[in-house]
Order: structure tokens, then sequence, then C-alpha cells
């Protein structure tokens, strides 16, 4: 209650590169949220999370839908829990205006492991269980081996999409896949689709069941994870909601993720916070796509691993790890 | 089939004959009893293992992240294969006119309702939340094929009971007065469903069309639920199902499926029935001269299938099959090929072996081969994904089905075997007015 404004805002600065315009945008956002959160009039509750009181006074200042700042009475205040329906609507409409890519440098990957950490911890996931994993890479017996990164690709044409009969798995206007385990039949349709091998299927009860029993379901974290369903890479998009990189692309020591929108043309690196151009960081480095020629138009993109400046040393039997 | 049906047959003394020899072993007898609780009490223990698998989740199953569809699948695509021969017999050779067929149409009809009956089934076993298989219903996207495949498997069920119930009706007329010897519920059941049928030309000539409409029907939905099954690999990216004759291939292979199982029941119904007056060695001749058409055109499809890729040997591709022939998978693949496709063909060349006996054995072998032959298809494909299997456990691997999988899949067959006895135990099982009314024109004619 007591932070000031700017602290507030969420290090969206990396994300948008300073933009004030999608700044206002992506408050306005919150103040849609919240303005159907408190339907009837009562106070929004991401405003009351963002926003100083006045020293003295029983008000706070709100900001609305329409973007304007008020002040509200403290005693009218009502704090709303966020519950399924509102989750759900959410996380299905996605963030406007944003169209996220990811951008992962193989040629600073030494398999430190610690994004896959990052995003187990944060999902609830087994150290089997991956959104993203580190793979030992080789194209031909003579090229040099190197550790490649793997989330889900988030496919502009997603066959994991286009195949779930129940509308479980879908894309949203930001370009992000999800995954619904309220809606998931577990019919494993879109692991036999996705040519990436990017989806977890709950074969037993998750790591934390018991642990997450009556938290309401936030399908942009994808927790509770739910028996029998599917779980995959959500870009974080419960971090990015708050303006805040991807777990993984945060927790990463070498640099090895950019994160950012491709409206904007830009990524900002996930250790160094440091923001580029997402074209020129392309074009510049020979950026590609993880088998392009299937058609499925990749999110993600990749670096080649060249010029690395260590020994590429696979310490970690990849088969035998676990 | 004639449209017009001449009702002179219900006065031929031949009909009482006739019903008395189809009806005789109709009712409950004991070997019946001893069959039934023996597939009973097997059933309960595979019920059992589900129950298992429904409180601790897939976990009990082989299955996971990498093959992820395994014995389950392979035992839906055999359990929908094997249906469509009802379509084959009934509706392809029965409307081009083969006379053949009429003895058989049943035996053919009461395959295609088990077996699709269970097919359903087996796809609930294997979802992960089979509570929720509403949400098909009520979220259904219609790109998905698994939406078509669920409409049509239910629309390929319902007409196919339909084919099987309608004819009956008039045997069941038929039959009220003559199951003196059968538990009355029975009799009241064949009075309740014969829907008091009065043998009018009127009402035979209602059936006839109504039979009509349906075997026509029943042929593009044949044909619809074998070629979605085969799409549900086929639209996918993977080497080994990337295929764009998946459709064709699995309907000819559904053939030699189920006209092996065809062959086997009539084979079953004619000796413990004492039926060889209506099946005869000459059905049994016919039946393997169609065993080995649909072999051969089956053959030429998985020739198709195989060479092609393996002469171009593209990466991926190659890994797949170099385990179907010379890797894990070779022993399976090459006794599916040889022993279930290559042997019977050359076998049921020779009148020889179309006898009823050895019919009955290359049959069995058909159709463990045609099980077998889908595991192939499902299972080896997703083995090799594009992307390396690293870091998981040794489970994640390799593909080795458990106990309680594999009971559970022996449940669903338990099933359908439960189901064909009944109907075959409780009902006739040849149509009794189509032969009467054969028979009473073959006289008519030779009396002319
Ligand atoms: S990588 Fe796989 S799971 Fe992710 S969007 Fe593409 S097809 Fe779907
Ligand atoms: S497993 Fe779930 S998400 Fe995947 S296709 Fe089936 S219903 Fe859709």
């Amino acid at each position: 209650m007591s932070q000031n404004s700017k602290d507030a805002s969420p290090d969206h600065g990396n994300l948008e590169h300073g933009s004030t315009n999608s700044r206002r945008d992506f408050f306005k956002n919150f103040g849609l949220f919240g303005a159907v959160a408190a339907a009837g009039g009562a106070a929004i509750y991401s405003g009351y999370n963002y926003e100083e009181t006045k020293p003295g006074a029983n008000f706070v200042r709100v900001l609305t839908a329409d973007n304007r700042i008020i002040e509200v009475p403290k005693e009218g205040f009502k704090d709303i829990k966020v519950d399924l329906n509102q989750l759900q609507k959410q996380g299905r409409e996605g963030l406007k205006g944003h169209r996220f890519v990811m951008v992962i440098d193989l040629a600073k990957c030494r398999n430190a492991r610690k994004c896959i950490t990052a995003c187990q911890g944060a999902h609830h996931l087994r150290p089997h269980e991956y959104h993203i994993n580190t793979l030992v890479m080789q194209e031909s017996e003579h090229t040099a081996p190197y550790f490649m990164p793997k989330p889900c690709q988030h496919c502009d044409n997603p066959p994991c999409v286009a195949v779930c009969p129940v509308d479980a798995t879908f894309k949203r206007q930001d370009g992000i896949v999800l995954i619904d385990n309220e809606r998931c039949i577990g019919c494993r349709f879109c692991i036999a689709a996705c040519p990436y091998s990017a989806r977890l299927f709950h074969w037993e009860e998750p790591l934390m069941a018991e642990a997450d029993k009556g938290t309401p379901y936030n399908v942009e974290l994808n927790v509770p994870q739910r028996k029998g369903t599917i779980s995959k890479c959500l870009f974080s998009s419960d971090r990015l909601r708050e303006g805040k990189l991807p777990y993984c692309v945060s927790a990463c020591p070498n640099g090895v993720y950019y994160f950012g929108d491709e409206n904007q043309d830009s990524v900002t690196n996930g250790t160094t916070k440091e923001t580029f151009r997402l074209s020129e960081l392309l074009k510049v480095n020979a950026g590609y796509q993880l088998m392009p020629e299937l058609g499925t138009k990749p999110r993600v993109y990749y670096l080649p691993a060249k010029n690395r400046l260590f020994e590429f040393k696979d310490d970690k039997d990849p088969v035998k790890s676990i | 089939m004639a449209s017009e049906v001449n009702t002179d047959f219900l006065q031929d003394k031949k009909l009482d004959s006739i019903a008395a020899d189809i009806l005789r072993p109709v009712g409950i007898t004991q070997g019946f009893v001893v069959w039934m609780g023996f597939l009973g009490i097997s059933l309960m223990g595979c019920i059992y293992a589900y129950s298992i698998q429904w409180d601790k989740g897939l976990i009990v199953t082989g299955l996971r992240d990498y093959t992820s569809w395994g014995m389950y699948i392979a035992n839906f695509v055999f359990f929908v294969a094997t249906s469509l021969v009802g379509m084959l017999i009934s509706s392809i050779l029965g409307l081009i006119g083969f006379k053949w067929v009429k003895p058989i149409a049943r035996i053919a009809e009461i395959i295609a309702v088990a077996f699709a009956a269970v097919a359903g089934l087996v796809i609930i076993i294997d979802m992960g939340h089979p509570e929720r298989l509403g949400n098909v219903f009520l979220y259904g996207r219609i790109q998905s094929p698994i939406v078509w495949d669920v409409t049509v498997v239910i629309t390929y069920l319902t007409i196919s009971i339909l084919l099987y119930f309608l004819p009956l009706i008039p045997d069941l007329a038929i039959s009220k007065g003559r199951m003196n010897h059968t538990p009355k519920w029975l009799q009241n059941l064949y009075e309740v469903m014969s829907v008091k049928w009065q043998h009018t030309p009127e009402q035979y000539r209602l059936l006839m069309k109504a039979i009509r409409i349906l075997l026509i029907l029943i042929i593009p939905t044949a044909f619809a639920i074998h070629t979605v099954t085969s799409w549900l690999f086929a639209v996918t990216l993977r080497p080994g199902w990337d295929s764009t004759i998946f459709g064709p291939y699995f309907l000819t292979g559904a053939f030699v499926a189920g006209s092996a199982a065809v062959v086997i029941v009539m084979y079953f119904v004619r000796s413990n029935y004492k039926l060889d007056k209506y099946l005869t060695n000459h059905h049994f001749d016919m039946m393997g001269k169609l065993l080995v058409l649909v072999s051969i055109v089956y053959l030429y499809f998985n020739i198709n299938e195989y060479l092609v890729p393996a002469y171009k040997m593209k990466t991926a591709e190659a890994i797949h099959l170099h385990d179907l022939f010379v890797g894990e998978y070779a022993v399976m693949f090459w006794s599916v090929q040889l022993l279930g496709l290559v042997l019977p063909i050359i076998l049921l060349l020779f009148s020889f072996f179309r006898k009823p006996f050895s019919m009955l054995i290359i049959s069995i072998v058909v159709l463990v081969a045609a099980w077998f032959k889908r595991f192939l298809i499902v299972v080896p494909t997703q083995d090799h994904p594009f992307l390396p299997k690293q870091y998981v456990p040794q489970a994640w691997m390799v593909y080795q089905p458990t106990v309680i999988e594999t009971a559970i899949t022996v449940g669903t067959l338990l099933l359908v075997l439960i189901i064909i006895t009944i109907l075959v135990k409780f009902f006739p099982v040849i149509p009794i007015w189509e032969m009467a009314e054969e028979q009473h024109e073959l006289d008519h004619k030779s009396q002319k």
C-alpha cells in the first residue's frame, strides 16, 4: 500500500523498451480486469495493490478502466477474491496488443539447467517433468555438439491446437499457446501432434496435488496441475501479466534468453536486462527456427551455437541423469 | 436383395424344418452357462484392473510422454477395423447380389455391433479424464479428427444395430410359437421385439426398403469411420504416420481382420450348433476366396507404405524403418507380415486350405497378426520423435505395456466375446425367413 506508483510499475521497462504508450495500455488492462472483477462499483482490486494512499486521509486512489485516476473511500473497499471464472476469462483473452517472442542464444548455453529448475518450481513439477528441457544436440557426426534449451515453440500454426477435440489447448491473441486443464479430457492427441515433444502428461497425481488443493486454477500458470491432463510451457503468461520476464528467462545465469514483444520489435536479455531490436538481433546473428519446414511457424528463435567461449562439456549424461 | 418379397414361403413346410434347425440351439444350455461364467469371472478381474487405473491414473500403464498412445489405441484401431466387415459383407457383397452371403450376413453384423460398441469403450479407457467425455459434445471443435471419429463411430454403431435388428424382426415373429424349449423371459422378449410383425407383404416391402437404405448409408459411414481413424495418425507430422495412403491402407487392412473374424465365428456356430446345412463348405470356400482377395489388396498397400519411404530413406523415416525391419520390432514386424499376410495368401490360393478347419486356423493367425499390426502402426512411430529423448527416467525411453494395461485390454476383448455370445445364443444366428424364402424359390423353380 505504501509503495509509490513508480516502484509498483513492474520491471516493465525491460520488456517494453520504455514505450509510454504501451505502459498506459498496460495499466488499462489492469483497469479493465479490475472493472470486471468489481462488478457493482466496488473498488478495483489491482488498483488497490498498485496505488498509494494519501497520507492521513481515508481515501485511496485507483485507476479505472477508462484510465482516470479516482479516489475511493477506504471503507468502500472490498477485497475481490480472484475466482476461477475471472482467471479463465483473462487467461483465454490474453494480453492485448502484444505478440510475445523468445530468442535463445545457443552460443551461451552451458547446460546450467537453472531455467529448468526455476520453471519446475513455479509450475509445481517433478524433476523429470519439463516445460522446458535442455537437450544435447549434434546435427551430424562431424559437427560440434551443443546444448539446446527447448520450451514449447508457441507455434503460430500449432498442430496441437488443431487436433484438440475440446479447445482445451488454444492460441491467444498475444501468440501464446495455453492449456486449460479444467477442460482437457486427457486424450493426448496433442502430444502425438506436437513435433517438438513440448508437452507433458500427468500420468500420476502431480507433485503438489495435496498442497495445491483449494487454490483456484490459474490457466496462465497451470497450477494446480491435475492428474490425467496435459501441461506445457506457458511462456510464464502469469508473469507477463505482471509485466515481468518469464521464470526461465530471469533464472538463466548465462544470458541465453531474450524475451520480448514482436510488435515492438524489442527483446530483453533475462540476465543482463539489456534490450535489443529483435529484427537486428536475428539478422546479425543469423537467427533461425526449429524445423521450420514443418510449417508450424514457431515463436521461438535460436541463435546458432558459434564462437563458443567454453569447452563443450557434457558431464551430465542426458539419458541416465535421472 | 430383391425388394419384393414373395410371402408364400410362410406356407411352405420347409419353413418349419429350417426354423427348427436354427432355433434348436437358442436358449440357455449348460455349455453356455460355463462359457459365460468363465468370461464373466475373467471380466471381473479386468474390471478390477481398470479400477486401479481409475484410482491411480494412467501411470499404471507403460505409457509415458514419448510413447503416449500404446496398447489401448492399437486395440481401438483393431476393433474399429474388425467391425467394418459388417459393411463389407452385408452391404457391398449383398447389394452386388452375391447370394452366398445371406446366411453369413447376420454373423457379420453381430461382429460389427460387438466390435464397434466396445471400440467406443476402449477409447474412453485411454482417456486421462473419462468423466469429461461430455466436453467433446459441449466444446467439440470441428477441426479435430477426434470429433469426427466420435461422430462416425456413433453413426456406424447405430446403423449396424439397425442392420442387425431389422432383418431379425420377421425371424422373431416366426420364432414366437416355436420356442417352447426356451425360458419364458426370452419368449416374452421375442414378443416385444417382434413389434407385432404380421408378415404382410406391405410390411416386408417397407422392411426391405428400410434395409436397403441402411445398406447404402452404411457404406460411406464405414469408409468414414476407418478413414478418420487412420487420420488420427496421418494428420500428424510424425515419420511413419505422415502418410497419404493411410485411409485406404487402414480400410483394406480392416477387411482382412474382419473377414478372419467372421470365419472364426462361422466355424464355432457351425460346429457347436450343427448348422452344417446352412454354413456349408461352400461358404467357407467363398470366405477363403474373399480373404485372399482382401489380403492381396492389403499387401499391395503394405508394399507402398513401406517400400516407397525405404527407397528414399529420409533421416527420420530411416530410423523408423530400421526399427521395424531389423531393429527392436523386427521379429514382430516380419511375423505379422509373413505369417499374417503373405503365408495366408499363398495357402488360401489352394482350395485344399479353404476347408472349414484349416480356414479356422488360418483366420486365427490372421486375426492375431492383425492386432499386432495395429500395435506396429501405433507404437514404433512414437519411439523416435524429431528431437532426442533426454534427461528422463528409463521408463520414459521405452514403452513396456504393463500387466494392468494388458488385463484391461483383455477385458475389452472379453466384452466383445460376451456380446457376440449373447447375440449368437439368444437369437437366430442365421436369417430364418431369408433361408426359407430362398429355399421356396429354389423348389418353385425346379418344379417349373
Ligand atoms: S511446440 Fe508443440 S505444444 Fe508448443 S505450440 Fe507448437 S505444437 Fe503446440
Ligand atoms: S490431451 Fe487435452 S489438450 Fe491435448 S488434445 Fe486432448 S483434450 Fe486437448
